[in-house]
């Protein structure tokens, strides 16, 4: 757990505006940026459609244990480890983002 | 009926979860379908016919799937099957309601080589929500026929078995628009494509195979690798290393045409819409409400079982076994008394141990199919998989272990709503750690008679039990799995209302799958151990399974038991309750239950009960169980190594038990 986010802080240091999943609250939606993590598991949250600029909504984020999202009309429950390895950045930071 | 061809049509339904395929697949074929396992494989097949004005259709419903990746065993059989077997037709089913997502499925059908028809389904589902999908559209789009669909109410089964009939049986037309994603990766795939060339075995697609390298699919790689000469290998793998985001990339891609397959064929509404699924997740995800109304479904489970199935396993075994014991026994009169015995106290008291686990099973798979049904199971497995996680397994393993409470033989064959194999397998191999109700009669018998405080003596020895499983579930999970968790990714579906026809099919089919194989293990078995407790003699004292318990006794000695403790653990194999009767049998109190109690607490120490229930708890579940052990893993091997460890765990553990116990004085 330690490991995924150093790694997700390492990028975030670099790229200002992007975090991991589960930063995200409750009711609040996102565009993902990027999957970490072994292919089988990359591969696997890509054939649900978690790929970069799929447009994400968390339904339920209760500061721990496993989330539920929605992405393209499907409602998705995710655990806690797995959606720290799914960097975003917030829909409202995206219009002010010069960098993109 | 005359037939068009000798050989009939095979139509293979694809699909991803929750999108409505069973209940076309039972539209199709109805109570013609059968139930069994992929050849060698723990994952079930369900094979069906149907008949369509003078055509037979087969068909075969491949296991549900997100994708046509190589990350599940699911996805590998059912790619396999499209590639390898060559179905006339696949009709993929897809949620008219979330079509993007469904599309993806889609989009990996379309390169195979077999034609593809779409089976829009749910479409009444996508309007309530504002959803409309031009089918037409959607159609010129993708360039294969899509047809609209209501499976639950029938709607659209016609047409879908017209298109069927027109694409196979009259050649119609058949000009997919194959997604083309190669834009980013065009001439990477290119170079794969040449370097593979000749080597990929004629019945896979080539473009198809170097694209799935490019993703990185260990199958297909590993196939290739074997296949090509080493300097070609070297080149292959020299390009997927410098493109090790593909995966994600040709998904991107996927998805990217999918959204111009979509773009003018739905119309969506604004977002924020607060739908049905919305007001009940509010409850059933709720960290407190969600756990309260899961214990509350649990509760009515246990009530509606104790209300109407042990009464009616109580009828069954008066009236039916009962009946049928006094019929054999009037009409065997004048037959010698071994025959007697073997049909009354072999095959009828087996067949009656079959039987009287129907009601409990009907009542314990009726609650599995609805709960499925509805979409509620996924949020019980939400709810729960924080606990579950503790012991390395997967929130959906909750309900059927749960279920293990009342019988292990649905909990066993529950499991099936599990759909990673691995986590199914884990469960159906601890399951039987779950106390069912059965040695609980036998604790309750045995515990009052030999401790001040039986309450506290039964919920330790519970807590023992769910300590060893949940041991036992993070130890098999590191050895033999690796350590390997199934991510926890799962889809809850939206809300619906039961369909009455594929929960009875289902109920039908769980029974029907028990009573064909467990129910031939149980009855085997029954007549084995009545064998075994009669011969030579006719009397179980000086029987060879007495023999065998005196063998057991120097084993029987580290837990304090004598022989006949230990010939009462092995009659409860053929059903947990009989340990009591056997002791009754083998300590000659057979008059009443309370005499023995008395009798027995002249002849053991506290600390040898203790070590005898605590065995009895852990101790090799009972053959119905074995059975379907065996059915559902569809392996010797597993149903061994269930009864190896746990005859191993419940002798440790009755060990264990005697010598502190004896320490401490007891």
């Amino acid at each position: 757990m330690r490991d995924q986010s150093s790694q997700a802080g390492r990028v975030s240091s670099s790229m200002s505006n992007m975090r991991s999943l589960t930063e995200l609250k409750s009711g609040e939606t996102a565009i993902i940026q990027e999957l970490y993590g072994g292919y089988g598991f990359r591969s696997r949250l890509a054939a649900l459609g978690f790929t970069p600029g799929a447009e994400i909504t968390m339904l339920q984020n209760l500061g721990h244990g496993p989330i539920i999202v929605t992405l393209r009309s499907t409602r998705i429950a995710l655990g806690r480890g797995e959606a720290q390895k799914i960097l975003i950045k917030l829909d409202r930071e995206n219009n002010d983002d010069a960098r993109e | 009926m005359t037939t068009h061809e000798s050989k009939p049509v095979r139509v293979a339904l694809a699909g991803q979860p929750n999108v409505g395929k069973s209940t076309v697949f039972n539209l199709l074929t109805g109570l013609s379908q059968h139930v069994g396992n992929w050849p060698g494989k723990t994952v079930e097949q369900k094979v069906g016919t149907c008949h369509y004005q003078d055509w037979t259709f087969d068909v075969i419903d491949l296991p549900g799937t997100y994708s046509l990746s190589a990350n599940s065993l699911e996805e590998l059989i059912a790619r396999e099957y499209i590639i390898k077997e060559k179905p006339d037709v696949v009709v993929a089913i897809v949620d008219a309601a979330a079509l993007e997502r469904n599309l993806y499925l889609v989009s990996e059908l379309l390169p195979l080589p077999v034609p593809v028809i779409v089976a829009l389904n749910m479409v009444d589902v996508a309007e309530q929500q504002g959803i409309k999908v031009e089918s037409h559209v959607l159609e010129a789009a993708l360039g294969v026929p899509v047809v609209p669909m209501v499976a639950t109410r029938g709607q659209g089964i016609r047409e879908l078995l017209a298109r069927i009939q027109d694409v196979v049986c009259n050649g119609a037309k058949y000009t997919p628009n194959a997604p083309d994603i190669r834009t980013d990766h065009k001439d990477v795939l290119e170079r794969i494509e040449v370097l593979i060339g000749d080597h990929v075995p004629p019945e896979y697609p080539r473009s198809w195979v170097a694209l799935k390298i490019l993703e990185g699919d260990k199958q297909l790689t590993d196939m290739m690798r074997e296949r090509l000469p080493q300097e070609a290998w070297n080149e292959v793998q020299r390009i997927i290393k410098q493109h090790e985001d593909a995966c994600v990339a040709v998904a991107s891609g996927r998805y990217t045409w999918i959204a111009r397959m979509v773009r003018a064929a739905v119309v969506k509404p604004q977002a924020g819409q607060i739908t049905l699924t919305d007001r009940l997740d509010r409850w059933a995800t709720h960290p407190l409400w969600g756990l309260l109304i899961l214990a509350g479904i649990l509760a009515l489970t246990f009530g509606l079982t104790y209300a109407i199935g042990s009464p009616l396993q109580d009828l069954m075994d008066i009236y039916v076994v009962g009946a049928l014991a006094d019929l054999a026994t009037n009409a065997l009169a004048t037959a010698p008394g071994w025959l007697t015995g073997l049909l009354v106290d072999g095959v009828i008291n087996g067949v009656g141990a079959v039987l009287t686990f129907f009601p409990i099973l009907l009542i314990f798979f009726a609650v599995l199919s609805i709960l499925e049904d509805v979409g509620y199971m996924a949020r019980a497995a939400y709810v729960m998989d924080r606990f579950m996680h503790l012991m390395g397994l997967h929130g959906k393993s909750f309900l059927p272990l749960f279920l293990g409470f009342g019988c292990n033989v649905p909990a066993v064959m529950g499991a099936r709503v599990i759909e990673s194999e691995k986590a199914r397998l884990l469960t159906i191999l601890i399951a039987p750690l779950v106390p069912c109700t059965a040695r609980m009669a036998v604790v309750a018998f045995l515990a009052p008679a030999f401790f001040a405080a039986p309450t506290i003596v039964s919920w330790g020895l519970l807590a023992i039990n769910l300590t060893v499983l949940a041991l036992s579930g993070l130890l098999i999970n590191k050895i033999l799995f690796k350590g390997e968790r199934a991510a926890f990714i799962m889809e809850l579906p939206l809300y619906h209302l039961p369909n009455g026809r594929t929960i009875t099919l289902i109920i039908w089919q769980r029974l029907l799958a028990f009573l064909r194989k467990a129910g031939t293990i149980i009855l085997a078995v029954s007549v084995i151990v009545w064998i075994l407790s009669t011969l030579p003699s006719g009397d179980i004292e000086s029987s060879l399974m007495a023999n065998f318990g005196r063998l057991l006794e120097p084993v029987g000695r580290w837990m304090g038991l004598d022989w006949r403790m230990m010939v009462a653990l092995l009659s409860s194999f053929v059903a947990k309750e009989n340990s009591v009767a056997t002791l009754g049998v083998l300590f000659g109190a057979e008059e009443s239950e309370a005499g023995l109690a008395a009798l027995l607490r002249t002849i053991i120490t506290p600390a040898a009960a203790l070590a005898f229930l605590v065995t009895q708890m852990l101790f090799i579940p009972c053959v119905a169980t074995i059975g379907v052990i065996r059915q559902e893993t569809n392996s010797w091997r597993w149903m061994i190594f269930s009864i190896v460890f746990l005859l191993l765990i419940s002798l440790l553990g009755g060990m264990l038990t005697y010598q502190i116990a004896s320490a401490l004085g007891l």
